[in-house]
């Protein structure tokens, strides 16, 4: 089943851990002139080694040149783009929620349930909610959030993973 | 063996085969010439002092241009390595291998804003294959020996290498050195797909009007024998990119000379009548191709680069093929000698040999004075073909890239992505240092010239003899013609003046100036430098009406130019 992503298009690199490598992705995103949504780089199974997602909008060119751009930083080692039905994507958002009137507290409660958050922090007036799950559905709870008053919001942006065995080969910048 | 990190670097730079080394000290290299003088002697590094780093960057891409592997310049910390990247930039459009080595501040001093600090990584990225600073003795023989492999491998390119002092300071052990493994980088071999080379036969078979271009990938390559055969078996014209004069000789029936904004006439017109393009290491840049979206309407385009970000970049094309130009095109070539498709002379084999006629360049010039084109042509007829050709950009340039007919790959060095006025002359020293034996002109302009004439010093010093021919119309010429032509004769910032007076300027360096007046005395004068032991610069005055013609105006198509002036 394809997660449902809207317009945005996911790619994913992993990269040599050395001192600069973030700058010199980020530093050729924009010399090309491309617009991410969201940025994210963490650690992955092997030592010394990171992996940077990228989410961004675009026609298939332009995902496509900006891998092909990518490949060639010497220090990147596999980029592809990730194929929405062969892959999952989690985004994980914090978001802090006026909850002063006692008569809406049931619903907000009702809606964190359906939308399995949960309740990190509470105040007076105040819930923190904790949110995981795709771009699509954060951004559906974060809609009914409104409807209460939300005081502050993050999220960490997009990270993601090819399903099954198979190796990332979706989208290679080898293929002629 | 244990070493310091300055001795390693030079250690690892013979390893790496490299011989001559430009660039000029500052107080973050001490260390490194302090190893280069005791390496220097025979078998040693040639250790050639410029004026400014921005040509020793320069030199160092004509000496890899002429002589085909990386070109070495060294800067110190801060300005000193702010300073190459002019000559970084250059090379990385123009895709020259080229390793670059800075001194930094000590480690304990970085991100203090130090004394001649700079964050050269951060600066050199956009503009370099690879740049890295290293952080303990024990990487440079890796480190150096990378920079060598990558800038000199898959599409070729400059390598930035920063080296804090105190690393230079400690000691390494040399003894032995892996192969460098930088992340995900790997020499691809370059071998078109089947799949690929079998859909670009279809088109080619079928074509009736084939045009091909070449660009500076097939200088790069190697390619012109292979280029040639396939040519002359398709009887397709072919034209080149300013990178590509030289991947056929000029002289050669089926060269149709330069197309684009500057380009012939009869390469700009091939393209527009074409139905297809073979396209063979270039990358469609503006000024080649006009208009993008108007740019070969009538063609079906494959496209042949060994860098996959290059397909597709700029023009959507029908084939693509990712190889080495040279591989791509014996397969091309083997492959219609076995199905025997040689072809015979035809109605657009004669078509084009009309354009030809018909736009036979009239280098005469229109106004009183000496004609550029004129000039170039003497040029041809008294350099010998293996006789190496750099320019400055500008006016200069195109007359040179117009009326210039190049015979060899690799005998006509320009700043051709970049457009880097002042590279004419530099490289020229560069390109002689490569190919002592061979005469080396620099055509240029007064304002192109001017830019880094002050290395006539280093020419003179270091016994570097070229010559360089100044068109001198005493303005910026390039702009005073756009200015003549888009802005209603409203001329601004374009006057360099009477000053200065070449000649006296020549000779201030110790080098030999001569003034020419007449077509008989550029005979004259460039026939004596063939020989000379000393830098000539010859200065010749032109008039300041002289144009570059014919040209596409910027964002029109290929079928709009002005012929006339």
């Amino acid at each position: 089943m394809a997660e449902n992503l809207g317009e945005l298009r996911i790619i994913s690199a992993t990269v040599e851990d050395r001192p600069g490598v973030l700058f010199k992705v980020t530093s050729l995103i924009r010399r090309r002139g491309f617009n991410i949504e969201t940025i994210t780089v963490g650690g992955t199974e092997k030592e010394h080694t990171s992996r940077i997602t990228i989410s961004m909008k675009g026609n298939v060119a332009i995902v496509e040149q900006l891998v092909k751009q990518l490949s060639k930083v010497p220090e990147v080692i596999k980029i592809i783009e990730l194929a929405p039905a062969e892959s999952v994507y989690r985004e994980l958002a914090i978001v802090k929620v006026l909850a002063q009137d006692p008569s809406k507290r049931s619903d907000l409660l009702n809606y964190i349930s359906i939308f399995r958050a949960k309740v990190i922090d509470a105040s007076k007036d105040t819930l923190v909610i904790e949110i995981v799950g795709n771009p699509t559905k954060i951004n559906a709870f974060m809609d009914l959030m409104r409807g209460f008053g939300i005081a502050e919001m993050a999220k960490t942006g997009i990270v993601a993973l090819s399903r099954g065995t198979k190796p990332q080969s979706e989208r290679t910048a080898e293929k002629p | 063996m244990r070493l310091s990190g300055a001795k390693a670097i030079v250690d690892s730079l013979k390893k790496a085969k490299a011989e001559v080394i430009f660039g000029i000290p500052g107080g973050m290299t001490i260390p490194f010439y302090d190893a280069i003088y005791e390496n220097a002697g025979a078998g040693g590094l040639r250790n050639i002092l410029t004026r400014h780093e921005q040509c020793a960057a320069h030199m160092a891409d004509g000496y890899a241009r002429v002589k085909n592997v990386p070109g070495v310049c060294t800067a110190t910390s801060g300005p000193g390595a702010t300073n190459l990247i002019t000559g970084i930039a250059v090379a990385h459009m123009d895709s020259s291998p080229m390793v670059a080595i800075t001194g930094q501040v000590p480690r304990t001093m970085i991100g203090k804003d130090a004394f001649q600090e700079a964050d050269i990584v951060g600066i050199a990225t956009p503009v370099t294959k690879f740049a890295y600073q290293v952080s303990n003795a024990s990487e440079i023989p890796e480190m150096i020996k990378a920079a060598f492999m990558i800038s000199s491998t898959n599409r070729k390119g400059p390598v930035l290498i920063d080296i804090p002092k105190d690393v230079m300071l400690e000691e390494v052990d040399i003894d032995y050195v892996g192969r460098p493994k930088i992340g995900g980088y790997t020499v691809r071999s370059g071998e078109p797909h089947p799949y690929s080379i079998k859909k670009a036969l279809s088109l080619i078979i079928a074509s009736e009007k084939p045009l091909i271009i070449a660009g500076g990938g097939v200088i790069i390559s190697g390619a012109s024998e292979e280029l040639l055969k396939f040519a002359e078996m398709m009887l397709a014209p072919v034209a080149t990119t300013l990178m590509g004069k030289g991947a056929i000789p000029e002289t050669h029936p089926l060269s149709l000379g330069m197309i684009g904004m500057h380009g012939r006439p009869e390469a700009n017109m091939a393209a527009n009548e074409a139905d297809l393009i073979i396209a063979v290491g270039m990358r469609f840049n503006d000024r080649t191709i006009g208009k993008m979206d108007k740019f070969g309407e009538s063609a079906k385009i494959v496209h042949i680069d060994l860098d996959p970000a290059e397909i597709g970049k700029n023009i959507r094309v029908d084939v693509p093929i990712v190889a080495d130009a040279k591989k791509a095109l014996a397969v091309i070539a083997a492959k219609l000698s076995e199905m025997g498709s040689k072809r015979e002379e035809n109605a657009w084999s004669r078509r084009v040999a009309s354009f030809k006629e018909q736009f036979a360049l009239n280098a005469n010039g229109h106004k009183n004075g000496l004609s550029p084109g004129r000039l170039m042509k003497i040029l041809r007829d008294v350099l010998p073909p293996k006789g190496i050709v750099t320019t400055g950009v500008g006016q200069n340039q195109m007359w040179a890239a117009l009326h210039f007919k190049v015979l060899e790959p690799r005998t006509f060095i320009t700043s051709g992505g970049l457009g880097a006025m002042g590279f004419g002359f530099p490289a020229s020293l560069g390109a002689k240092v490569a190919a002592p034996d061979r005469p080396v002109f620099n055509i240029d302009g007064d304002g192109s010239f001017l830019m880094t004439e002050q290395d006539l010093a280093t020419a003179v010093v270091e016994n570097i003899p070229t010559v360089s021919l100044i068109l001198d119309n005493r303005v910026l010429g390039m702009v005073r013609q756009w200015q003549c032509m888009f802005c209603d004769k409203r001329y601004s910032g374009i006057d360099l003046g009477k000053v200065p007076d070449f000649v006296k300027l020549a000779e201030a360096y110790g080098a030999e100036g001569i003034r020419v007046e007449t077509y008989e005395e550029f005979e004259a004068a460039v026939r004596r430098s063939l020989k000379a032991e000393l830098p000539v610069v010859v200065d010749i005055p032109i008039s300041m009406d002289e144009k570059v013609l014919p040209m596409v105006p910027p964002g029109k198509t290929l079928k709009e130019l002005i012929l006339f002036g």
